[in-house]
């Protein structure tokens, strides 16, 4: 049977894109970022996953005004590298998994969440930052990607308790996939940050400690965290971390945390990366 | 309903609920537009004209000839969308949240620098905190 075997969550910020495509990735200012990955690209090396479902919010890149799934997942084989207005990255398209993408789908549907189905999805910064974190700059991605899309832009983005439900669905579909296959869940975005307004730069750092914290101590008070809180707290773009508690869902009741890396600023952004190992 | 005028509580910040996306669909539309290189090329070779060729009023037009951003928010834009314009100047997310502060992109970046923008006052002004 497939497994969950670890929980990895990081920041998508698009300026990490542009360092690392633009060569400037030994910079002062971005070798501390990157070198914040070494330990997590070495054990994902010894742990690598058949498949990472990778849950990420596409910023107007995929999705416009004419189209806003609150959740909805890529079921097709390949998705390409979406044009953001500065062209493509310079990086591999995403292999999918078709197979265990539609199970999960017809999983949580008739779990009663109401999936969007994905065949044709070009995916932005938002999944591909990540990817760029993790496994650097590879001929292919070492990994079959299925992209998870959670609508965080227009008011209202699900409930975190929601979010965490889905994770639980997510795990239910996967332990009932009958190949044996090692599945990671991502969850991408946040931490702090306020990219609009007067109040743009807002980094709120013991906000994201303790959100860090609780997810291994305390995930059930997340659960019940209003928007209002992710915003007033830690900045309007910070609501993407309802995102993280898909990962958090769908590890079951008990995690352990195995690394975390916490830096400011990357950009406009208070960066947070954590990675979980399910215990229970 | 939902009531969300407790979002209308925290300061410079504004979030993107129905109301305001359905005052910003066209100026959000336009800008979703710019993720293709041609309209890109059209839109640089002459501004006025390519935003004549969308419904959206002449304050958006005029914000969006301005790269007022906060101006683009109060009219409906989103961030995400706006991004597409600035992208399309060749400038970054930090260089446009910098300009809606009204410190000088230098500050801003060194404010980032410093540990980012401090959260204390900063979080309701009906109770100034
Ligand atoms: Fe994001």
């Amino acid at each position: 049977m497939a497994r969950i075997s670890a929980g990895v969550t990081s920041s998508h910020v698009p300026a990490i894109a542009a360092a690392w495509d633009q060569g400037r990735a030994d910079d002062d200012y971005w070798r501390p970022i990157f070198a914040g990955f070494e330990w997590s690209k070495r054990w994902i090396a010894e742990n690598m996953p058949d498949v990472v479902v990778l849950v990420y919010n596409d910023h107007a890149s995929a999705f416009s005004l004419e189209l806003i799934p609150t959740f909805a997942i890529g079921c097709a084989d390949r998705f390409e590298i979406a044009d953001e207005g500065y062209g493509p990255r310079p990086v591999p398209a995403v292999e999918g998994h078709a197979d265990l993408a539609w199970h999960i789908a017809q999983s949580t549907i008739l779990d009663e969440f109401d999936m969007t189905i994905i065949n044709r999805l070009d995916v932005d910064h938002g999944l591909t930052v990540p990817l760029t974190l993790m496994f650097g700059q590879p001929e292919a991605w070492p990994t079959r990607i299925i992209p998870i899309a959670v609508n965080v832009v227009q008011y209202p983005p699900p409930t975190g308790n929601r979010c965490f439900l889905l994770g639980q669905a997510i795990r239910r579909a996967v332990e009932s996939y009958p190949e044996d296959l090692n599945v990671h869940v991502w969850g991408t975005g946040g931490m702090s940050h306020q990219l609009q307004g007067p109040r743009a730069g807002l980094i709120n750092r013991e906000f994201d400690t303790a959100f860090l914290d609780r997810l291994t101590t305390d995930p059930e008070a997340l659960r019940k965290m209003p928007h209002i809180e992710y915003v007033r707290e830690a900045g309007s773009e910070a609501i993407e971390l309802v995102m993280w508690l898909v990962m958090r869902g769908a590890l079951g009741d008990h995690a352990k945390e195995l690394y975390r890396f916490y830096h400011v600023p990357t950009s406009n952004t208070a960066l947070g990366h954590i990675v979980l190992e399910p215990t229970s | 309903m939902t009531d969300v005028s407790e979002f209308d509580d925290i300061p410079g910040t504004t979030l993107f609920t129905a109301q305001r996306s359905r005052k910003g669909y066209w100026l959000n539309q336009f800008c979703m537009s710019l993720m293709r290189a041609e309209n890109r090329e059209r839109f640089k070779a002459d501004e006025r004209a390519y935003l004549d060729e969308w419904p959206m009023t002449e304050a958006q037009k005029q914000a969006v000839l301005a790269r007022d951003y906060n101006a683009c928010i109060a009219e409906g834009g989103n961030i995400y969308f706006l991004a597409k314009i600035f992208a399309t100047d060749g400038k970054s997310y930090q260089y446009a949240a910098g300009t809606m502060t009204g410190m000088t992109q230098e500050e801003y970046a060194e404010m980032m620098l410093r540990g980012g923008r401090s959260i204390e006052g900063a979080r309701s002004i009906k109770e100034g905190r």
